[in-house]
């Protein structure tokens, strides 16, 4: 509901505002897309908070904020947009109360469930594990593929988060990657498995911050001309401050990263190159992709200062 | 250099921004002569379809002379100082789709691939100045135009064909032809064609020279629907008469054997009720079409005939007649136009004199006044049919 609501309210701000009635004030211009980005901030902490009840209150906070607002507004108005505005009020009072009796709620069962929230908590101090899939279909054979992999120095070329990987026997490699805050992560890996054509398989070693294990199939496609590429991660989350750098480092959606890390794959094999376009000229700083500058060429100044401009 | 931009919704502005430059290997600079307005590009304008940003350089029909190639064009494709016309879909020339002769559905061309995919189920191509979720390209509304895989798309013109004869080959010529191709014409078939704006024009006469015995074009304003019945076509207004009944008259109550989706999302007509439906929907952006021409075509085909989408649609649509769809054995065919495919074929078709593509050509305005051309083609005043820029 929040996701919806902010979504809209980010995506279509004026059409909100028409609906609700407030057109003509220079304020809601402003007002609604900030509305919409407190509720993305509800819907994140909803969807991905172990403790709901908290963020179910801040939904009724929010509620109240929304109401006052609009009996601000209501005052000044007449006509049409009044009526509009009582509308809006009307399906804001219902959805308040709604929070509240979700809120409340909420707060009872933490209070009472003991059991699943302890463990629970118990989770999230110790962290966890991520399993990351991800396939896609290149059009080279299974040969050509893998080779490409299998020099594990090409994979900083169309992975967002690889700074670098650089062989150092013939099973062993140091990789790092950048974090966010100019902190980078490294650590050693090797090669525990491996098939040629077929199948490559890696982990981390050592004491690596966020130990890792990594398999990659190269399955010729019904085609005859093309080869599924399967890739499984397994990320070992730290509990704490460092799991929490983590799940920043790969940012929201890191299955979303890896889709996008493969269709650069794809492009690299396919065509040469990471396709770049005006309006997401970096080709693989995953951290640039969103929000995106405007689709027109970019100047000497900022080709000049490059990604991280 | 100047280039027309996205400023807002139903707003474009024509500014100074950089002038393009080489981003990969397989890039070309362009230097436009000629490029035209789109009825795609209103629904970017009037914001129907998402991901538009303040700043973006709108338009993918357009052709120039090559002024920079980048070093992974081979010299046996492209050269500096070849004249060529650039296709709307950024294709790779490589993947799965390319070496099906998909070039729309490319799967290389958008880095924005993601979005595209949430919105689309797989990605599309990119398209030149046509939203981020087609890849966040610049479009070629201006002086100079960035053209990636320069060596896959732009198709030479070595003739001395006016920029106005060939211009077209970029999108709306072939995007007609498609929609008549799409409909496997035989020589008795009536065609009819909802939309007589640019690309309907060109998919009836597509239609004619595929060797349909009739073709209908259904719109409703006059100096369109003149346009048509000049090239020898069949005028219907739907403002005036009933089209249903009038496609039944014309046919012998069978309906048209085939029908072309000329429209998409910009139709403008409907029954009261369903069209203030529709309106609410929109209004919640929880529909983002104007679905009215694509129900009408499904209900107006004969059994078992062909209906053939080349309007653009973005998003979902409502109360679609799959009922219609279904129990008459109607086959529905569509796609954006793999422009790639149908390039030098109808250069040929042109060279030949088979079609007249200037002939839909009202306008010719400088870049400058790109402004007044939008504002003229969306709201059909001073008969504007097509306008073409000149930068």
């Amino acid at each position: 509901m929040s996701l919806g609501l902010g979504v809209a309210q980010l995506a279509a701000p004026d059409t909100v505002r028409r609906i609700s009635g407030v057109d003509d004030s220079a304020t809601s211009r402003t007002v609604v897309p900030l509305v919409g980005a407190r509720e993305l901030v509800h819907a994140a902490g909803l969807l991905t908070s172990r403790r709901k009840n908290v963020w179910a209150w801040t939904r009724v906070a929010g509620d109240a904020m929304d109401l006052t607002a609009l009996a601000m507004a209501i005052a000044h108005r007449d006509g049409h947009r009044r009526r509009r505005l009582l509308a809006v009020t009307g399906a804001i009072a219902g959805i308040t109360a709604l929070d509240l009796l979700t809120a409340v709620r909420a707060t009872q069962t933490s209070k009472t469930g003991s059991a699943p929230t302890a463990r629970s908590a118990r989770r999230e101090r110790e962290g966890g594990s991520m399993d990351l899939t991800a396939t896609t279909t290149i059009r080279r054979p299974a040969s050509e593929v893998y080779a490409f992999w299998r020099d594990l120095q090409n994979l900083p070329t169309f992975m967002a988060h690889l700074e670098q990987v650089r062989t150092t026997g013939d099973r062993t490699s140091h990789w790092s990657a950048s974090a966010p805050f100019g902190s980078d992560v490294e650590w050693d890996a090797e090669i525990t498995e491996e098939t040629p054509g077929e199948k490559i398989a890696w982990r981390s070693t050592g004491d690596a911050k966020v130990p890792n294990a990594g398999t990659v199939r190269f399955v010729p496609a019904p085609d005859g001309v093309s080869t599924e590429v399967h890739v499984v991660l397994v990320y070992d989350i730290p509990g704490g401050a460092v799991g929490k750098a983590v799940a920043k480092y790969f940012g929201e959606e890191p299955h979303q990263q890896l889709d996008d890390d493969l269709r650069r794959f794809k492009q690299v094999l396919e065509t040469g190159e990471v396709v770049r376009s005006d309006g997401a000229p970096w080709g693989k700083r995953a951290r640039k992709e969103f929000p995106q500058r405007p689709a027109q060429p970019l100047s000497d100044a900022e080709l000049e200062k490059g990604a991280d401009a | 250099m100047r280039a027309n931009t996205w400023a807002g919704r139903n707003k474009v502005e024509v500014r100074d921004v950089p002038d393009p430059k080489i981003l990969n290997n397989r890039d070309a600079i362009v230097r436009i002569t000629s490029t035209a307005i789109c009825g795609s590009d209103l629904h970017l304008v009037d914001g129907y379809v998402p991901t538009m940003q303040d700043g973006d350089i709108l338009g993918h029909e357009f052709m120039g002379e090559v002024i920079e190639v980048g070093s992974g064009v081979p010299g046996d494709k492209l050269r500096v100082g070849d004249r060529v016309v650039v296709p709307f879909p950024i294709a790779c020339g490589a993947c799965g789709a390319c070496a099906a002769e998909l070039y729309s559905c490319c799967e290389n061309t958008n880095p924005n691939a993601g979005i595209s995919e949430k919105m689309f189920g797989h990605p599309t191509a990119g398209i030149f100045g046509y939203s981020h979720l087609t890849g966040g390209f610049a479009g070629g509304q201006a002086q100079y135009a960035r053209v990636p895989f320069a060596d896959v798309g732009p198709l030479k013109i070595e003739s001395d064909l006016t920029d106005e004869q060939v211009l077209f080959l970029s999108d709306i010529l072939p995007t007609g032809y498609m929609g008549a191709e799409m409909c496997d014409i035989q020589p008795s078939d009536v065609v009819a064609v909802w939309g007589a704006g640019p690309v309907g024009q060109f998919a009836m006469d597509s239609a004619r020279v595929l060797g349909a015995a009739k073709v209908i074009a259904i719109d409703k304003e006059p100096y369109r629907l003149q346009m048509a019945e000049r090239a020898g076509h069949i005028p219907v207004n739907f403002d005036e008469v009933d089209v249903r009944s009038t496609l039944l008259e014309l046919t012998g109550g069978r309906g048209p054997d085939k029908c072309i989706d000329a429209v998409g999302m910009e139709a403008t007509h409907g029954s009261a009720h369903i069209a203030a439906y529709d309106r609410v929907k929109q209004a919640v952006r929880s529909e983002t079409e104007r679905p009215h021409a694509l129900r009408q075509a499904i209900m107006s085909c004969r059994s078992g005939g062909v209906v053939s989408v080349i309007g653009v649609y973005g998003g979902l649509m409502d109360k679609f007649p799959t009922g219609a769809w279904m129990n008459r054995s109607l086959t529905l065919r569509t796609g954006q136009c793999h422009v790639q495919r149908y390039m030098k074929p109808l250069l040929q078709r042109i060279e030949r004199g088979e079609i007249d593509p200037t002939r839909i050509i009202t306008h010719t305005l400088p870049l400058d006044q790109a402004e007044h051309g939008f504002d003229i083609f969306k709201n059909k005043q001073d008969n504007c049919e097509k306008i073409v820029l000149k930068p």
